[in-house]
């Protein structure tokens, strides 16, 4: 299974804090993996597909070539604003 | 001792038990910087009552790590604490300390900016304002952040 995390403004958007996938054969890198996530509806089509998009893959910042495997923890948020 | 004092964490911190703590870990430094932000109590459309700040909390930490990691790569610094408060906070609370303790002066303060230049741009932190109305909105990201960590 791949955990799926939303936090922040994407999180309000899809209106879920977390999906639970098993992983499609044919889905192994993470743009790959978002497009899978943004079928789930036009909400999340919408959401994910915003420019600002930011996506880490097992706590660290990825880009969408990055491989993709059973367990990884994946999460979409918006660009950060601490500090 | 420990190089890197990072904690993330909901109650309020007191600067002066933090500058005590990381005198106390400066070896021979002969320079001490300190940064604090504070929650400001407006935004461009008016009066706010506050924020909240949300974060991802297995990611938090370790991004935190990797930025006083690579700050200690950089300069040579005897010791670094970061310290960044989550959940809900009023006006003119206290939201982030960084402290930078150095042989001198000039590696502590690019050091101190160097580490809030990549925090505001880097680690997993969401404010959200509440306006004085009650209503909430979440804080875009600035540009002038990214331009900020880029000249690094």
């Amino acid at each position: 299974m791949i955990k799926v995390l939303f936090f922040a403004r994407i999180r309000d958007q899809v209106g879920c804090s977390e999906l639970e996938l098993s992983l499609p054969e044919g889905v192994s890198n993470l743009g790959e993996l978002t497009a899978l996530v943004k079928r789930q509806s036009d909400t999340f089509e919408a959401a994910l597909s915003d420019q600002q998009l930011l996506v880490a893959v097992n706590q660290e910042m990825a880009n969408p070539a990055m491989t993709i495997e059973d367990g990884d923890e994946i999460a979409y948020f918006p660009p950060v604003t601490g500090g | 001792m420990k190089q890197s004092d990072i904690r993330v964490q909901p109650e309020d911190f007191d600067f002066g038990k933090e500058y005590q703590n990381l005198r106390s870990r400066s070896g021979g430094a002969g320079a001490l910087v300190f940064f604090a932000g504070l929650v400001r109590d407006f935004n461009a459309g008016g009066g706010l009552s506050g924020i909240v700040l949300e974060h991802y909390p297995a990611m938090t930490q370790k991004s935190l790590q990797r930025i006083a990691e690579d700050a200690l790569r950089r300069w040579e610094l005897a010791a670094i604490t970061i310290i960044h408060r989550v959940g809900e906070l009023h006006n003119h609370e206290q939201i982030v300390l960084v402290g930078v303790a150095a042989r001198h002066r000039a590696e502590a303060f690019d050091a101190a900016q160097f580490i809030m230049d990549y925090l505001k741009t880097e680690a997993p932190f969401w404010k959200k304002e509440v306006l004085s109305s009650g209503e909430t909105e979440w804080v875009d990201a600035k540009n002038s952040d990214h331009l900020a960590r880029d000249r690094w």
